[in-house]
């Protein structure tokens, strides 16, 4: 065979599994995704992976190549050059098969984040906003839900808070609605509490990961960690608020939404 | 038989793309209980990689003929039903025209942020075919804004969410659909919905062609699965072939060029260097005079749109596709076989600004800066016009308790869809889909099951596992690709046709005998089976209508009958339903436009 590379792939369940080394032919710009179907394909067709848009435009085929995060459809083959390839499943999430993780988890938790709730007197009547209004959110928007972010973060990863932390990709959502010049909700105390803004010790880790490159630590989760410590820990400006110097904007509690409890259902 | 799970729902919604999405929120805001079944997770259909824009006449911007009227449902309207070559219900694009800028206005309000105008309004981009500029739009990645709005909406007002479902079957109980049947990817084990009413919303089909825009998702399932329930089908042939595809590297072919590049100025030149869309043979006579005629005219146009018409590489997509088409054929490609597209006197900043996502696609995939070089482009499958025929104002199928909304159904386009007119299109009728859905289920209980209608299917779903020796459904599913590609592509003839149709009746049989390594669980080659079975029927019947309609209009260009004929094919629609055993075909007349209709469209001229 003319020019071929060699791939090593996760093969496995909960109860455990293995690399198998397969040898695919290459092709021009080829990426790792090419690959992974060619070897469903031409060699095992029960090689599980997800996958859609194959344009980095949907965040389905999210998996570790040589231990670091990425969107199999974006990581080219030729900068791993010369050296191996090895893919795995994400490894914060609990496996299902081969490369494919369980993460409804993330589903399960954005559930708990109400959408936008409009200010009053844009109830019902078109938004007049600037683009440098919305430039900021805009950038949160980018997200795809690939959930890498979710997968490196260490808070998640190593030490498994999933039951205090709602994790960088949840960060990015919250700052989107709070940051939304017309949302009505007050959202920092979910932040605080249920979201544990918190547990986020800034190791810039999400950031470096994110295909859509969002500043997830710089432009979302630092300026929620300022609003929730001016909220609840900052005493001059409590006290300057308390005395009316500060007017505080007035935003309805997250708790007058109703909960609807949406629920993301799993196989048994 | 084999134990499944059961779920009962008042509204079932098979599809979680945005049609789906909305109409979920339109149920459950009617007092329903929801169920929402997708193939993929949330959030991963075909919508979130829609990039140009939702068509709205919101009314803006100026127009782009210098008229001083802002942009209106009427004009929306003419314009959808020109680009549709009349085939399309004229009912359902008046609802279409009019309702779409409420729906627009209303993502606003559940969060979407769209890109602004300096007066704070939502910002609207041009588009092939919209006389006005009609796309809202943020960057081009409107698609991804649309469905992640819906979907946390749709969380929000409270669903149930079934991801990495596979439906198969729709249950009936008399002429009646009360349920669906299918499979977990996950574990391979057997579910079963039992619901009052169903909303079809599983997209379009282009996965039978071998270079397509569509993901793994668009196998047709929906639409056969509606077929095999009795309803009737719609403008089969009409298979819109985007004029811009990527066509390297190869692993990119087929991957969408947005059309916003040409919105945005992007330029069509052969391996001449010629600017072929000025080729008057290559604008049809019902759009003569409305575009601008020498390249200076259309450069003006980028700076000043009152005063000079807009560039013919705007066009509506049929007419693009084919010139390119025929570029190519002319020995006059690019390298890898396809023609330029070049954006590059916009600037790097320009571009990066208002096109990052394909700035990324290329630089990130192709290894091409769009900032600096051109793009190779060639048309791809890429959306599908025809579908489940639907009444106009309820979105009901012919068969009681079945709605469809989106790509699936049928009607709103006719023989070619405008860009942008989909994403306005899985709102509008999502929801109203919904309501309808709603409504009906109020005036009805659950039906039965009859586990007869599960065990067939059950039997033809594992037979790949249980049988020894069988094909492998890729090889199958890759000799589809061939043959649509190579003889149901744009340029189509009669001899090509029965080719095809005989290639289709013979993988079919071969087809009856497939096996797939492995387990039940997560195992693609195992849904792989179930899908191409979807895909062969599908293109069969694709087939059988292109081969009917002897003339050419929209999608449908037959070089063996190249004219448009008015007087007999502009009457008719081809309806497909099954037969016992055959997909019958029937031209239907069409429902002629009311005098007031035809007065906009005579105004319009
Ligand atoms: C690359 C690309 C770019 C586009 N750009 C634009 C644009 O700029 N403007 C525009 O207006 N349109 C655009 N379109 C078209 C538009 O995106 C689609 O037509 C539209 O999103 C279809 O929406 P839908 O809700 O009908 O279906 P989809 O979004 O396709 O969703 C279908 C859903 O059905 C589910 N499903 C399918 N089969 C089954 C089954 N058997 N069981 C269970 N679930 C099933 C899928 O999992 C999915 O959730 C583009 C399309 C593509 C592919
Ligand atoms: S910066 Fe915070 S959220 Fe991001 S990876 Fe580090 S700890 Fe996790
Ligand atoms: S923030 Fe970035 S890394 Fe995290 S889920 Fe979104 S796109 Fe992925
Ligand atoms: S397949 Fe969509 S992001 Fe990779």
């Amino acid at each position: 065979m003319a020019d071929t590379i060699i791939l090593k792939v996760y093969r496995g369940d909960a109860e455990g599994g293995e690399l198998h080394t397969y040898e695919v032919p290459k092709s021009p710009h080829m990426v790792v995704l090419d690959a992974i179907h060619h070897i469903q394909r031409n060699q095992e067709p029960s090689l599980a992976c997800r996958w859609n848009c194959k344009a980095a435009k949907c965040g389905s085929c999210s998996a570790e190549i040589n231990g670091m995060p990425r969107l199999m459809c974006k990581a080219q083959v030729d900068d791993y050059a010369g050296g191996e390839i090895i893919v795995t499943p994400m490894h914060t999430f609990p496996i299902i098969k081969d490369l494919v993780t369980d993460v409804s988890w993330n589903y399960r938790v954005s559930s708990k984040i109400p959408p936008l709730v409009p200010k009053p007197e844009y109830a019902d009547k078109p938004f007049n906003l600037q683009q440098i209004d919305v430039d900021r959110v805009q950038e949160f928007r980018k997200c795809i839900e690939c959930f890498l972010c979710q997968d490196v973060c260490h808070v998640l990863r190593e030490h498994q808070r999933t039951d205090g932390f709602f994790g960088p990709r949840q960060m990015v959502k919250i700052a989107s609605l709070e940051m939304h010049p017309m949302d009505n909700l007050n959202r920092r105390e979910q932040l605080k509490n249920e979201g544990g803004v918190g547990f986020c010790n800034i190791t810039k880790c999400c950031t470096e990961v994110c295909p859509e490159h969002i500043h997830i630590t710089d432009n979302a989760i630092i300026p929620l960690k300022e609003r929730v410590a001016d909220d609840y820990f900052d005493p001059v400006q409590g006290l300057l608020r308390k005395i009316g110097i500060i007017k505080r904007e007035r935003k309805q509690p997250l708790d007058s939404v109703p909960n609807e409890q949406t629920k993301i259902h799993r196989p048994v | 038989m084999e134990p499944y799970d059961l779920f009962e729902y008042d509204v079932l919604i098979i599809g979680a793309g945005g049609a789906g999405l909305r109409a979920a929120i339109s149920a459950r805001e009617a007092g329903c209980n929801v169920g929402v079944i997708c193939k993929s997770l949330l959030g991963k259909a075909h919508t979130v990689m829609a990039e140009g824009g939702v068509a709205a006449a919101l009314g803006n911007m100026t127009s782009l003929d210098g008229s001083k009227e802002p942009d209106n449902w009427q004009v929306h309207f003419v314009d959808t039903m020109k680009g549709g070559g009349f085939l399309n219900n004229w009912r359902t694009v008046e609802i279409f025209a009019k309702e779409a800028p409420e729906r627009v206005l209303e993502l606003e309000q559940y969060g979407a942020v769209f890109d602004r105008t300096p007066e704070g309004k939502i910002a609207q981009r041009p588009f092939g075919g919209h006389k006005y500029r009609r796309l809202n739009h943020v960057g081009d990645r409107t698609g991804l804004e649309l469905i992640r709005t819906l979907q946390d909406k749709a969380v929000g007002v409270g669903m149930n969410v079934h991801m990495e479902v596979v439906l198969t079957k729709l249950l009936k109980e008399g002429d009646r659909v009360v349920g669906g049947f299918g499979y977990y990817r996950e574990t391979g084990k057997l579910v079963v919905f039992r619901a009052k009413a169903i909303v079809m919303a599983t997209g379009g089909w282009g996965r039978m062609f071998k270079y397509t825009s569509n993901s793994w998702e668009g196998t047709g399932d929906g639409l056969m699965m509606g077929y095999a329930a009795g309803a009737e089908l719609l403008d089969l042939e009409m298979v819109q072939f985007h004029p811009t595809g990527m066509v390297w590297p190869p692993g990119m072919r087929g991957i969408l060029v947005t059309e916003g590049v040409r919105g945005e100025g992007g330029i069509l030149r052969n391996s001449k260097g010629e600017r072929f869309m000025f080729n008057p043979d290559y604008t049809p006579a019902l759009y003569k005079g409305q575009f601008a005629e020498t390249p200076e005219e259309a450069a003006r146009w980028l700076d000043d749109k009152k005063n000079n018409r807009r560039p013919p590489e705007l066009l509506p997509r049929d007419v693009v596709a084919r010139a390119i088409y025929r570029e190519v054929e002319a020995g006059r490609g690019s390298e890898h076989g396809g023609v330029y597209l070049d954006v590059t006197h916009r600037g790097a900043a320009y571009i990066k600004r208002k096109l990052p996502s394909m700035y990324e696609q290329f630089h990130a995939l192709g290894n091409v800066d769009i900032t600096k070089e051109p793009m190779e482009v060639y048309p791809t499958i890429h959306y599908t016009m025809g579908g489940i025929r639907v009444t106009p104002e309820e979105c009901a199928s012919t068969v009681p308790g079945l709605f469809a909304a989106g790509e699936v159904a049928g009607g709103l386009h006719g023989a070619n869809r405008l860009g942008g007119n989909s994403l306005s299109d899985i709102i509008v009728f999502g929801k109203r889909a919904g309501d309808a859905a709603a409504a009906f289920a109020k005036q009805t209980t659950l039906g039965n099951i009859d586990e007869s209608q599960i065990t067939e299917e059950l039997a033809l779903l594992m037979s790949p596992l249980v049988d020894k020796g069988g094909e492998s459904p890729y090889a199958i599913h890759q000799d589809l690709q061939e043959e649509m590609q190579k003889n149901c592509m744009i340029a189509r003839t009669e001899e090509g046709l029965n080719h095809a149709l005989e290639a289709i009746l013979s993988l079919q049989q071969r087809a009856k005998h497939l096996s797939i390594g492995g387990d039940r669980r997560f195992n693609p080659g195992w849904h792989a089976a179930r899908d191409v079975r979807f895909m062969l029927r599908t293109s069969e019947i694709i087939v059988r209508c292109a081969l009917q309609r002897k003339e050419s209009r929209g999608a449908q260009w037959r070089l063996d009958y190249p004219k448009l004929d008015n007087e007999h094919w502009g009457k008719f629609n081809l309806v497909a339903w099954k037969n016992g055993e055959q997909a019958q075909i029937e031209a239907r007349p069409l429902d002629p436009l009311p005098d007031r209709l035809q007065a906009l469209v005579e105004e319009q001229k």
